[in-house]
């Protein structure tokens, strides 16, 4: 059996293809203007990596905020739905899921099964969320990717008093002009970050073991950070950044067995 | 003769009043520097310029606005929240409430009737509802901050910002832009969005009239009169002096107690 889910966020879109309950392929791209467009370019990638063809796939879910843009799943779920279930797949023992987007955050607690029990979510500031990474990395020149190996050269503690973005902006540039080094305020940053989206997980009651997903999940230093936060250990996600994806992908394996046309 | 002086350093702006025996000698406003003791001594040094005094003739000197411990030449420093009050006051002797919007905070402050502070409340967490939020729409659309009142009255049909955020308010804008959107209508949804953040604001402590806007943004008439329709009360318009002077003005009259025996 052959399914797929297609997660198209505000700044990745997200292939994945399962077969046989194993994931054949998957794949991210930079989102376009067009949700429609990056679904089906990263759906066509996924397709051609599994070495199947499109018409192969029995049933396609699609998820994230372009969901509704995209014209060749067969049916849509929420992404707090579809990252609960991926996570408990990926790490059977996750129950509390953290998962930072380009624009939201959100916190989910999950039973065994991969079943939504509680969530919180943001997506009305953009402080929490990986915009702020974004936003702080454009202000500094330097790629979003890199901000993770960087803040590993930290050697000395800062701390941003600003929890908007626009104020920490502001504030970001003054210790730059002070001569601070880029390296502590990037840690800083991390953990300006990680603080607000810990205190919205609280409002749940964070459960062991805790994960994190997302693509800012790949970033090592947000990774800590976040540990820091919460007071806890994080069980990592083996593939954090397509969780969503996968998360779809199963509930159409589901669909599949359910004899769902 | 006694003369005293009140100096306001903002984030944005910093001003400066001299009075003379309870009457207003001179005002500046200036853009703030990097520095806010710098922008004291600019500000203050520009007003006694004018006025033909030296800092020798000030018997009194009240500092006031986030950068007011940094002021070196003050005999004091007071509360925004106090001075603004005050200085509202003598602006218009009726208000009761005092909405002031800054560079980058916004308060609303209850009076008594005989001007006392009742209760107040303030924002300097979140960028959304400050003067700070206009800054950058005004920078994203290409008009000078002073234009996006005149801009917004024009309006045919204003847009509605999606979100408070100034960040997602900010690509929603951007958004409006490329979809051709006219900017007086994009302006109107700004300052309406604006409004409405004060407006929740302002309604936290109750809000009772006589009205009035203090701080840069009063000059603003998209958002004084979209708050208006919020709030549902009339806000009056100040006419003794610049809006913008009432932290100041309201330093230079609690500098004016202190010269005549008034407690520190």
């Amino acid at each position: 059996m052959i399914t797929a889910g297609c997660d198209v966020g505000s700044l990745t879109a997200k292939a994945v293809i399962l077969k046989d309950g194993k994931i054949a392929a998957a794949e991210v791209l930079r989102a376009s203007a067009a949700p429609e467009k990056s679904a089906q370019q990263v759906m066509e990638l996924a397709v051609k990596k599994a070495g199947i063809a499109m018409t192969d796939i029995a049933y396609c879910v699609g998820t994230g905020y372009g969901r509704k843009h995209i014209n060749f799943v067969n049916a849509v779920e929420s992404e707090i739905a579809c990252h609960g279930r991926g996570a408990v797949w990926q790490v059977p023992s996750a129950r509390t899921v953290v998962d930072i987007g380009g624009q939201d955050a959100k916190a989910i607690r999950v039973d065994d099964k991969g079943n939504v029990e509680r969530y919180v979510y943001n997506d009305k500031c953009a402080s929490g969320t990986g915009r702020f990474l974004e936003i702080i990395a454009d202000a500094l020149d330097i790629k979003l990717e890199e901000l993770g190996d960087i803040a590993t050269k930290s050697t000395e503690k800062l701390t941003l008093s600003n929890q908007c973005v626009v104020f920490a902006e502001t504030e970001i540039i003054s210790l730059v002009s002070e001569g601070k080094e880029i390296a502590d305020i990037v840690n800083a940053l991390h953990q300006a970050v990680a603080n607000r989206a810990a205190s919205l997980a609280r409002g749940i009651s964070v459960e062991a073991d805790a994960v994190m997903t997302g693509g800012v999940a790949k970033n090592s230093g947000m990774f800590r950070a976040l540990e820091r936060a919460l007071g806890v250990t994080l069980k990592s996600v083996p593939d954090p950044q397509i969780n969503g994806a996968l998360g779809a992908a199963l509930f159409a394996q589901d669909a599949v067995a359910a004899g769902v046309k | 003769m006694t003369r005293v002086a009140g100096c306001d350093v903002g984030s944005l702006t910093s001003k400066a009043v001299i009075m003379e025996d309870g009457r207003v000698l001179e005002s500046v406003i200036i853009k703030s520097k990097a520095r806010p003791w710098e922008s004291a001594d600019e500000v203050m040094k520009q007003a006694l310029g004018k006025a033909g005094l030296s800092m020798a003739d000030i018997k009194f000197c009240v500092g006031t606005g986030y950068g007011r411990d940094k002021i070196t030449f003050v005999n004091e420093a007071v509360s925004e929240i106090a001075c603004h009050g005050r200085g509202a006051r003598w602006l218009l002797p009726t208000v009761r409430t005092v909405i002031d919007i800054g560079g980058q905070d916004c308060k609303a402050v209850k009076l008594d009737d005989s001007g006392n502070m009742l209760k107040f409340i303030t924002n300097d967490k979140c960028a959304s509802g400050t003067g700070r939020f206009l800054e950058v729409m005004a920078k994203v659309l290409g008009v000078e901050l002073g234009d996006l009142g005149a801009l917004s009255v024009k309006a045919k049909s204003p847009i509605t910002l999606a979100s408070a955020c100034t960040v997602w308010a900010q690509a929603d804008v951007i958004q409006h832009l490329n979809d051709k959107v006219p900017v007086e209508d994009i302006a109107a949804g700004v300052n309406a969005a604006m409004a409405s953040r004060m407006a929740t604001l302002a309604n936290n402590i109750g809000v009772e009239r006589d009205v009035c806007m203090t701080g840069g943004v009063a000059k603003n008439d998209g958002v004084v009169s979209a708050l208006e329709k919020l709030l549902g009360v009339r806000i009056k318009r100040i006419r003794r002096a610049d809006p913008q002077l009432a932290g100041a003005l309201g330093a230079a009259l609690i500098a004016g107690d202190r010269a005549n025996g008034g407690k520190a």
